[in-house]
């Protein structure tokens, strides 16, 4: 029964994971942009989600009607004051960029907030849980997981029912074309990176209820979002919420065989999955 | 017109100055035990450190294209070995560093052939990864300190050397040889064959490929010397720090942002620039360090300012604006001498 705990808890965790990834996912999706500051930025949703909950003394789920358009709205302006100028056929300068943004995002964060941990109050949220079958599952993990399947459903819905999704799927496609067609693409790629932050908050908050944080911990959020993307296989979000299923289940196991084992039980599974089918489980883009 | 009046040479006047300029400022760098004071002294090592660490990372992403965020894996590894092959195996710290760059090739193998899977930026995070995987694995280690590290045992520093003195000195100039070293490696690799592959790499994969360049192997070369070298860095590195742990010695910050940054700034894809970001990067540390993390910041904007107004660098503008070149790399066509003709 312990193992079935072990994994049911890891499949919740996986929720959380995916909600990580879906963002970077997204992102890839529509212009191959590879965002290293990813981490951080959930870091960042968190961080604003703290300090509204503080200023307005609410639920820090209420914050996320706050911090999402909030999130959002950096998100445009980042990508139409900057991130825009990257693009091209190189892969250096968006990387190098998104990599300056993390040192000055951390730093600032640091300077802000300082380096102690700190933690966003759920109240009963956080300890209530429901018995199902024997296992006592937590409320917060279980709807940590329903907001990723939410989520991906939403994008997923975006994507490909709707004339934003066409614009962004045309625009992936073929910028040229798509800009003969009336795309104008600095906008469209502003809405997509503004749509993969909008995500970020509802990540970066549910990361700040679960657990603390501090300005340090973007990378290890971006290297697990990361690996949920790449295992899942690149361009497919459902395959995302997958990988972080995999990453979640893999680091609950190895934790329970030792605790100091559960990261790197996630990240021995990334890299045996990457040796064995290296465009992921379910791929849908090659390269 | 007569061809024969024509030669392709790759020295000019300007590389014949700076050979002699570098072998002048060499000297003087190695006498500095006469002329600089103890922490002046500290301070130059850890450029020259540095400075290795910058070639050998424009090496692999201004040349081979790969570029990896996880170059701390191979500073921390070989960190640990020199710490291992000292305590445990009773290896003179010299001897150690040099074993060190050994299985820092050996390791590199099986990552490259894993992470070469990855392209791009996916590369790029798939090489932090795998520093991750060497943090953790290091910090189960117990003998070696596990998650809190452990120091130098006194004996096996008193081997370099019995007094302090001489043992700052030889750490300085073995930082010294290290950078050294690490130019000339990287010099005669791209003066070779293939290095004049990898030149034909960056330029155009596509066409590379098709004129019979084998691009895996290539690549696959420069990142297990990289590695091999960097661990060697990472081992001088930690003999000056004399204590190691996980955190310190697998640093994303340390030993890849900041490393980044300086080659960006210089230059990316030139041996000159990973020359000039050093001073520059030491140059902005040493006069702003007392704003804290307002400096990272500042290094930041910096890096972010030139990658986007002047990609090439703070050398790339000098070279566009004089046509200069301190390294003789490429050829050009001169007219001889001896003719005196049209």
């Amino acid at each position: 029964m312990d193992w079935v705990n072990a994994v049911v808890q890891g499949i919740l965790l996986g929720g959380l994971y995916a909600l990580f990834a879906a963002g970077l996912s997204l992102i890839f999706g529509v212009m191959r942009l590879v965002n290293i500051a990813h981490g951080d930025m959930i870091v960042l949703g968190a961080y604003l989600g703290l300090s509204v909950t503080a200023v307005l003394g609410i639920h820090p789920l209420l914050a996320l009607f706050i911090v999402v358009p909030c999130m959002a709205i950096i998100g445009y302006v980042l990508q139409r004051g900057i991130l825009n100028q990257t693009l091209g056929g190189d892969l250096l300068p968006p990387l190098l960029v998104t990599f300056g943004l993390s040192v000055i995002l951390q730093n600032a964060l640091l300077e802000i907030y300082t380096a102690d941990p700190q933690k966003m109050n759920a109240g009963a949220l956080e300890t209530a849980s429901v018995p199902i079958g024997g296992l006592s599952l937590g409320l917060l993990p279980l709807l940590t997981f329903a907001m990723a399947v939410v989520v991906i459903a939403s994008l997923q819905w975006t994507f490909y029912r709707t004339a934003l999704g066409r614009a962004f799927r045309a625009t992936s496609d073929n910028q040229e074309i798509a800009q003969l067609m009336g795309l104008n693409k600095r906008h469209i790629f502003g809405l997509a990176m503004a749509l993969a932050l909008g995500v970020t908050a509802i990540a970066g908050i549910m990361l700040g209820i679960r657990t603390s944080f501090d300005p340090s911990v973007g990378g290890g959020r971006l290297i697990f979002g990361f690996e949920a993307v790449i295992i899942g296989g690149l361009g497919n979000l459902w395959g995302t919420l997958a990988g972080g299923v995999i990453l979640g289940v893999a680091q609950t196991i190895g934790a329970k065989i030792d605790p100091g084992w559960q990261l790197l039980a996630g990240h021995l599974v990334f890299l045996a999955i990457l040796a064995v089918r290296p465009n992921g489980l379910f791929p849908r883009i090659s390269g | 017109m007569n061809l024969s009046d024509y030669h392709v040479t790759r020295t000019s006047r300007a590389t014949k100055i700076a050979a002699v300029l570098g072998l002048l400022i060499l000297v003087v760098l190695i006498a500095a035990p006469l002329w600089a004071g103890r922490a002046d002294m500290r301070l130059l090592g850890e450029l020259f450190l540095y400075l290795a660490l910058a070639s050998l990372w424009n090496l692999m992403a201004g040349y081979a294209g790969l570029v990896s965020v996880g170059q701390q894996a191979y500073v921390g590894f070989g960190g640990y070995m020199l710490f291992a092959l000292t305590i445990f195996g009773g290896l003179h710290p010299i001897g150690a560093i040099l074993v060190a760059g050994v299985l820092g090739a050996l390791i590199a193998v099986p990552v490259a052939l894993l992470i070469f899977r990855l392209r791009g930026a996916y590369f790029a995070i798939g090489t932090w990864v795998i520093a991750e995987v060497f943090r953790l694995s290091f910090a189960q280690i117990s003998s070696l300190g596990g998650g809190s590290g452990s120091s130098l045992p006194a004996g096996i520093v008193k081997s370099l050397s019995e007094s302090r003195s001489g043992r700052e000195h030889l750490s300085y100039w073995l930082a010294l040889g290290a950078a050294v070293i690490v130019i000339v490696a990287v010099y005669l690799f791209l003066r070779s064959r293939n290095g004049l592959a990898l030149t034909a790499i960056r330029d155009n994969e596509l066409a590379a490929g098709s004129l019979g360049i084998d691009i895996w192997r290539t690549k696959f070369i420069v990142y297990v010397v990289t590695a091999a070298l960097t661990a060697m860095v990472g081992a001088l590195i930690f003999l000056q720090k004399l204590r190691i742990s996980p955190d310190a010695a697998f640093s994303v910050n340390d030993w890849t942002a900041f490393v980044i940054f300086i080659v960006v700034i210089g230059g990316i894809g030139t041996i000159e620039g990973p020359i000039i970001g050093t001073l520059i990067f030491f140059a902005l540390r040493e006069s702003l360090a007392d704003l804290g993390t307002i400096y990272l910041m500042v290094l930041g904007v910096v890096a972010i300012l030139i990658m986007l107004k002047a990609p090439n660098g703070i050398w790339g503008l000098v070279r566009g604006r004089f046509d200069l070149e301190l390294f003789p790399l490429s050829f050009r066509v001169k007219k001889s001498n001896s003719s005196k003709g049209a």
